[in-house]
């Protein structure tokens, strides 16, 4: 029969101070582990909600990112009229020509300016997306007029209706919100690729065409007739899987968080070491006279462990919950593909929660450990005599 | 306190294991603050590596890093009183093998690049030889080591910005300080293999300036915009550390984060200190009555136990010092990125002071309370 685990509850709160300070420390350790979790969920998130997957992207071969990628103009007029791909309901195949560049604006996070991706696109382009303009219109083609997604709206007070950003060849007025989901594009401007095209020197090429196919089957027909045709020089990735290749612009924050909880995590271990050597010193007493009533030196052990997970557990609560506040909190991370900054929210999500528990008791049952066996090798008579 | 030295130190030793497990995790908490001070450090307040960085200037298009620039500024910077050259400094990126195998690469005007960069060290022949060959390269040490590439051998990169393959010979290895690990050819070789007509053939994509002295180089940051200023192409001039700089955004906030991480890791060790020094004051309630009516005065009660705290957080924080050195070897070796160099002297005074403060402000509260206690209660006190 084991130690009732009141017992050790009790013990706990009997030293309230003791328990607190140890515990805020191990959660301060697990808040670190959850935001990082956090973080990389939330950059998940957004390329996740990224892109059609019945859609393509054709870029130039052997290039991996539409920023340094062309398409010429007769690779397009090919490439619309191959088979396999959806048809607008104005009865245009739906191949949209996208022209991309990038500008240097201040943001609220870094004033000394950051890149976003301007997207140049013709009607078909837009109709391809689920967009929502929040705010003002649209541009109108043949304009000088831009629109913004929502998050450069928030986080470029440059890039607000009204303002004017300039690029090209002189400045365009911001005209409107928009936003598509919860994907990236909400981190990019867009304007009419014509007047792009005009600004650039472009004489009709863009830098990529998204292509709606007809299905997963049409869709890997259509790659190989593109990959094989080597008068375009084209390849084509899916428009998913080329969004979720850029999950990885997170990972040096994401591995900085890691590195902080894991040095953390062996000073928060050491120091519920401190503490429950504490408590067993303490109880010495009582340790013997526990043993005296017949309970076994395995026993004492398991006990003084749970105790001391419990303890971790406090910490690990008390941590989720200092990391809670960070959840939906706007922030954004460059990205070398695009070249230009996404920004996405915090997600403390039911998986974050549970590693961080899980660290939680990690470290208490690491930090019990020698705690724990001292306990358990005391003889029964030399414990009492402590008393 | 000089008098009480001998008992505070009597107190340290006392508890062996609580001193050695309080000293293990205050040395690695403070261990990882040394290191965050001296990334902080690195990235916001680092020096120039160099005498020669200190001179130089990149200059790019005003709207962003990815715009060209037309390649006939390059004689008009030049004319800018107080610079000594001017590079081209055009990234080409491209795939060397396969995608995964990156290193920078470079098209620049090999007459002067190595004049500008005199932080590189080349041998006098290979120099020759790179100027004289136009489908020479030539690459950092590194690379060279990385890759197995020898002076002779050939380098094909397939361009993806440009759309062209250059197909180079390797005719020199240069060595340099840390974080200039490159590949460098000729710009001119890069503009006969670009179609006739091609918008690329006659652009940049950022200048290389060398100012005379590093006082010049703010002024000829202003000249240089203010020269381009309502040309078609605007440009943004800034120093090298600058322009390095700017490419922390791409971090995100990376001053939040490191700020919001040391606030909790300091509060942790606050904690970690407290709990230890409360600990001890208690167990030793009885002690200090004695020591009472021996004669110590209440501020002497303080001084001990703060004298203590003190003792145990600085030695906590020297051995922090200590790992923190041997975890930034271990980061260089592995990563080396970011500009991260060593924990230098300023990180080390900020650490060890953040020591002292934890220790004095842990015994703090334990301190007043044990100092104030009645002494006829505290003797009865059993624990």
């Amino acid at each position: 029969m084991g130690v009732p685990i009141t017992y050790n509850v009790r013990n706990l709160i009997e030293r309230k101070g003791t328990t607190l300070m140890t515990a805020v420390g191990i959660g301060l350790t697990v808040a670190v582990l959850v935001t990082a979790l956090a973080l990389t969920a939330g950059l998940k998130s957004v390329f996740a909600g990224s892109g059609d997957p019945r859609q393509v992207l054709v870029l130039r071969k052997g290039v991996n990112a539409e920023l340094t990628s062309t398409v010429s103009n007769d690779s397009y007029q090919i490439i619309r009229r191959l088979p396999g791909i959806a048809v607008a309901a104005s009865g245009e195949p739906m191949v949209s020509p996208e022209g991309l560049t990038v500008v240097n604006l201040p943001s609220v996070d870094s004033p000394e300016g950051m890149n976003v991706t301007v997207r140049g696109l013709l009607p078909i382009g837009l109709s391809m997306r689920t967009l929502t303009i929040e705010q003002g219109k649209t541009f109108e083609p043949g304009m000088r007029q831009v629109i913004v997604g929502n998050s450069v709206a928030r986080r470029y007070p440059d890039a607000r209706i009204g303002k004017h950003v300039r690029f090209g060849r002189g400045s365009w007025e911001v005209v409107g919100v928009f936003r598509v989901g919860d994907s990236a594009a909400n981190s990019e401007i867009w304007v009419d690729l014509n007047q792009l095209r005009g600004d650039f020197e472009q004489e009709g090429g863009s830098s990529s065409l998204l292509v709606r196919t007809e299905g997963d089957e049409a869709a890997a027909r259509l790659k190989k007739a593109i990959s094989d045709d080597q008068r375009l020089g084209s390849g084509v990735i899916g428009e998913k899987e080329y969004y979720a290749g850029m999950t990885s612009s997170g990972a040096p924050l994401e591995a900085l968080g890691f590195f902080v909880a894991a040095v953390m995590s062996v000073g928060s271990a050491f120091a519920a070491t401190n503490t429950m050597y504490a408590a067993v010193v303490r109880r010495a007493g009582e340790i013997g006279t526990l043993r005296a009533l017949g309970f076994g030196r395995w026993t004492i052990l398991r006990s003084f462990m749970l105790e001391s997970i419990c303890l971790a557990l406090i910490g690990g609560v008390l941590g989720v919950l200092i990391a809670l506040p960070v959840n939906g909190l706007t922030t954004g991370v460059g990205s070398f593909v695009t070249f230009s900054e996404v920004a996405f929210k915090f997600r403390v999500g039911p998986d974050a929660v549970l590693w961080g528990l899980l660290f939680a008791v990690v470290i208490g049952a690491l930090g019990g450990f020698l705690p724990a066996w001292s306990a358990s090798k005391k003889g029964i008579v030399a414990a009492m005599r402590d008393l | 306190m000089i008098r009480l030295g001998p008992l505070i130190l009597r107190n340290v030793l006392r508890n062996r294991r609580r001193t050695v497990l309080t000293l293990a995790s205050t040395a690695v908490s403070l261990a990882l603050l040394a290191l965050l001070t001296a990334l902080y450090q690195g990235f916001f307040f680092s020096e120039p590596d160099s005498p020669s960085e200190a001179r130089r200037l990149i200059c790019r298009h005003r709207v962003s890093l990815t715009q060209p620039l037309p390649a006939s500024h390059l004689q008009r910077i030049k004319a800018v009183p107080g610079v000594d050259e001017v590079s081209a400094w055009s990234w080409f990126q491209g795939v060397y093998k396969e995608p995964k195998d990156f290193f920078a690469r470079f098209a620049v005007d090999s007459d002067v690049i190595f004049d500008i960069r005199k932080d590189w060290q080349i041998p006098a022949d290979q120099l020759r030889d790179f100027k004289r060959q136009r489908t020479a390269c030539a690459i950092g040490e590194k690379i060279a080591r990385d890759y197995g590439i020898k002076v002779g051998d050939r380098v094909v990169i397939v361009g993806d910005i440009y759309p062209v393959t250059l197909e180079l010979t390797t005719v020199g290895i240069f060595t340099h300080p840390v974080n200039a690990e490159c590949l460098v050819f000729h710009r001119e070789y890069l503009s006969e293999l670009l179609p006739a007509g091609s918008s690329q053939r006659d652009s940049v994509g950022t200048y290389m300036i060398l100012a005379s002295t590093p006082q010049e180089v703010p002024r000829i940051s202003r000249a240089v915009d203010a020269m381009f200023e309502n040309s078609p192409y605007p440009t943004r001039t800034e120093s090298e550390k600058e322009f390095g700089r700017s490419f922390l955004a791409f971090l995100g906030n990376i001053k939040l984060f490191l700020a919001a991480i040391c606030g909790a890791v300091t509060f942790t060790i606050l904690l970690v200190s407290a709990n230890t020094v409360a600990m001890a004051v208690r167990e030793r309630t009885r002690e200090m009555a004695i020591l009472r009516t021996l004669g110590y005065t209440p501020s002497e009660i303080l001084q001990l136990v703060v004298g203590e705290s003190v003792v145990i957080s600085v030695v906590g924080g020297l051995a922090g010092l200590g790992i923190g050195t041997l975890l930034a070897k271990a980061l260089q070796a592995g990563a080396g990125a970011f500009g991260f160099t060593a924990i230098k002297w300023q990180a080390a005074v900020i650490v060890l002071g953040m020591a002292a403060l934890i220790g004095l402000l842990a015994a703090l509260a334990p301190a007043m309370i044990a100092s104030r206690k009645n002494v006829v209660e505290s003797l009865r006190f059993t624990g």
